[in-house]
C-alpha cells in the first residue's frame, strides 16, 4: 500500500486534502458552494481544449479556472451572482464539449480528469502541486480578515474602506488556483466534495473560525487517507469513498449536534 | 439676498449635513436635507420604511454620492473610509451554522479591514473582552453568534462598531425585530454610551416612542424631506403636515406619540398599520 508509485499518491492526496480543507472553510462560510462547483467543472473544458491543441492539460485547466473566476466576479457585480455562476459554468462546459468532439482519440485522457488519477501521480507533478498549494494558503492568510468581514457584513466592510469586490475576486482566484492544482489528482467531482464535506462538518462541530479551519483540514485528511486505503484493499474507485465519506461526516455531525442540543434543551 | 450668518457651533459639530439631495433611478430620494449632530448627542432618525433613512446613512458613510450639498464629519469632508464613524447595519444575518463566536465578530470590528493574520493575540483579546464587558455581552462571548437572540446579536454588533473608538455611531433600525424588553435594554445601552463616552449616537427607527426618554434631538424624514430639532419642535401637526404635504394630527396618549392622517386628508388614503410601522405619508402611526 505504501510502496512504489503509491508513495506519490499518498503525498499528492495529502497535499490536496490540506488545500481543500482550508479553501473549503471559506467556500462554506461565504455560501459559495455553487462557485466551488462551477469553477472546477468549467475548468475541465479548458483541459479538453489544451489536449486538442497539444499542450499540458494543466495549462488549459488554469486558463479556464481563472477566466471562469474573473467572469463570475465581473458578471456577478452586474447581476445575480448565482446566474453569473451558472452561465460561466455552462459556457465553459459547452466549449469543453466542442473541444472533445474534435479530439476523439484523447477523450479517455480528458474524461479521467472528471474522476482524477490519484493512483498514477508522476513525481514531477508533486512540486507544482505543493507550490500552488502554498500560494493558495498564503493568499488566504493575507485576505483572512477582510474575507471574514465581507462574509458577515459587506456594508460595514465597505464603510471601513474594504473594496469588497476586490476581496471577492481575490477569493475566486484562490478557488481557481486550488481547482487547477487538485483537479488532475482527485478529479473534478472529488475536488468539489472534498471542499464542501469536511468544511461543513467542521463548521457544525466547532465554534471558532481557527478551530474550524484546523478541523476541516483534519477531516479532509482523514477522508482521503481512509478512501485511499479502503480503495486499495477493495479495488473499488477512490471517488466513491471520498464522496460517501464527505456526506457521512456531515450527516453524522448534524445528527450528533441535534441530539446534543435536544439534550441541553430538555435537561 | 440672504447672507448666511456664521454659526459658531458649526465647527464643533461631529456631523454637519448641509443641503443633501440624492437622486436614485430618476427619483429624488432625499431633498435638501440639512441638520447637525454635536458630540455626545443622542439623535433619532425617524421615518417610515422607504422614506430615505438608509440612503441618508449611506451618504454619511461615503457609500452613496449626493447630487448637491455637502457632508462634514468631524469638520472634514467625506472620504471613502471614515474611522470616526462606527456603523451598525440593518440586516446582518448570522447563519447558525457559521463557526463564528461573538468575540470573533467584535474582533473584526477592531481590524477586519486589514490584510494578513492578527499577531498581537493577547492585546487583541484584552480589547475584545473589555468591549464585551462595556456592552454587557461578556457572558455570551464564546457562544456561536448565530444562536444568540436578536437583542444579544445587536449588542455584539454595537460592540463591533464601538471597538474602533468612533466618535459618531450610526445604527440602522437596530430595534427592528426586537421584543419590547430587548428594545428597552438596547436603547438604555446606547444612551449610556452616548453620555459616558461622549459618542454621538445617530439611530434610525420607524417608531419614535422607544427613543423618547433618551433622545436629545431628532431628524424626521418623510417623502425624502426632513425636519430636525427637539421632539417638541418637530413632532407637531404644522411641521409634519408641511413635511408630508397633507394634514396630519399628532396625538399624545399616555406619554406615547401617535401621528395620524387628519380628517382633511385626501380621499382614498387608507389607514394601514403593520406592527407600528408607518406605511406612507398620511397613514403614519408612530
Amino acid at each position: 500500500m505504501f510502496s512504489g508509485f503509491m508513495v506519490n499518491t499518498w503525498i499528492a492526496a495529502t497535499l490536496v486534502a490540506v488545500i481543500a480543507g482550508v479553501v473549503g472553510f471559506f467556500v462554506v462560510l461565504r455560501g459559495a458552494a455553487f462557485v466551488a462547483h462551477a469553477i472546477p467543472h468549467g475548468a475541465f473544458g479548458g483541459a479538453a481544449g489544451a489536449v486538442l491543441i497539444g499542450v499540458n492539460p494543466l495549462a488549459g485547466l488554469g486558463v479556464f479556472a481563472v477566466g471562469g473566476a474573473l467572469g463570475i466576479g465581473w458578471l456577478g457585480r452586474r447581476g445575480r451572482h448565482d446566474v453569473a455562476t451558472a452561465l460561466a459554468l455552462v459556457l465553459m462546459l459547452g466549449l469543453g464539449a466542442l473541444f472533445l468532439s474534435f479530439s476523439v482519440e484523447y477523450a479517455a485522457a480528458i474524461y479521467s480528469l472528471l474522476f482524477g488519477e490519484v493512483l498514477g501521480v508522476p513525481s514531477d507533478e508533486l512540486l507544482p502541486i505543493a507550490g500552488l498549494g502554498v500560494a493558495c494558503i498564503a493568499a488566504l492568510a493575507v485576505l483572512y480578515r477582510p474575507l471574514m468581514l465581507t462574509s458577515i457584513a459587506p456594508e460595514v466592510a465597505e464603510a471601513r474602506g474594504v473594496r469588497a469586490q476586490r476581496i471577492e475576486t481575490g477569493f475566486l482566484l484562490v478557488v481557481a488556483l486550488a481547482a487547477t492544482m487538485t483537479v488532475p489528482v482527485v478529479g473534478v467531482l472529488l475536488m468539489f466534495s472534498l471542499m464542501i464535506g469536511p468544511a461543513a462538518t467542521a463548521g457544525s462541530l466547532t465554534r471558532s473560525p481557527r478551530n474550524a479551519i484546523a478541523l476541516s483540514v483534519l477531516i479532509a485528511l482523514a477522508t482521503v487517507w481512509l478512501a485511499l486505503a479502503v480503495s486499495y484493499l477493495t479495488n473499488l474507485p477512490v471517488g466513491f469513498f471520498v464522496g460517501t465519506l464527505g456526506a457521512v461526516w456531515y450527516g453524522g455531525a448534524r445528527i450528533w449536534t441535534a441530539r446534543r442540543r435536544g439534550r441541553t434543551a430538555s435537561g | 439676498m440672504n447672507v448666511p450668518v456664521p454659526d459658531p457651533s458649526a465647527d464643533d459639530a461631529i456631523l454637519n449635513v448641509d443641503g443633501i439631495s440624492v437622486w436614485l433611478a430618476g427619483r429624488e430620494v432625499l431633498h435638501d436635507v440639512r441638520f447637525r449632530i454635536m458630540p455626545g448627542e443622542f439623535t433619532g432618525l425617524i421615518g417610515s420604511n422607504g422614506a430615505g433613512k438608509t440612503t441618508l446613512f449611506r451618504v454619511i458613510l461615503g457609500l452613496q454620492t449626493s447630487s448637491t450639498g455637502s457632508v462634514l464629519v468631524g469638520g472634514r469632508p467625506l472620504t471613502h473610509r471614515n474611522p470616526i464613524i462606527g456603523y451598525v447595519p440593518q440586516k446582518v444575518f448570522f447563519d447558525p451554522d457559521m463557526p463564528l463566536r461573538a468575540r470573533d465578530v467584535v474582533g473584526l470590528g477592531l481590524d477586519g479591514h486589514r490584510l494578513g493574520i492578527p499577531l498581537d493575540w493577547g492585546r487583541r483579546r484584552q480589547a475584545v473582552d473589555a468591549m464585551l464587558d462595556a456592552v454587557d455581552a461578556r457572558r455570551f462571548a464564546d457562544a456561536r453568534v448565530g444562536n444568540l437572540s436578536g437583542g444579544e446579536q445587536q449588542r455584539v454588533l454595537i460592540a463591533h462598531a464601538l471597538i474602533s473608538r468612533p466618535r459618531l455611531l450610526l445604527l440602522d433600525e437596530p430595534l427592528a425585530n426586537l421584543d419590547i424588553g430587548a428594545e428597552g435594554e438596547v436603547v438604555a445601552l446606547l444612551a449610556r454610551i452616548a453620555r459616558e463616552q461622549r459618542i454621538a449616537v445617530f439611530i434610525s427607527a420607524h417608531d419614535v416612542n422607544p427613543l423618547l426618554p433618551v433622545m436629545d434631538r431628532l431628524v424626521y424624514v418623510a417623502a425624502g424631506k426632513t425636519a430636525s430639532g427637539t421632539t417638541a419642535e418637530v413632532i407637531r401637526a404644522e411641521v409634519l403636515s408641511a413635511l408630508y404635504g397633507q394634514h396630519v394630527d399628532v396625538l399624545r396618549v399616555h406619554g406615547r406619540i401617535l401621528v395620524v392622517a387628519g380628517a382633511e386628508g385626501p380621499p382614498g388614503v387608507t389607514f394601514e398599520e403593520t406592527d407600528g410601522v408607518a406605511a406612507g405619508p398620511g397613514v403614519v402611526s408612530l
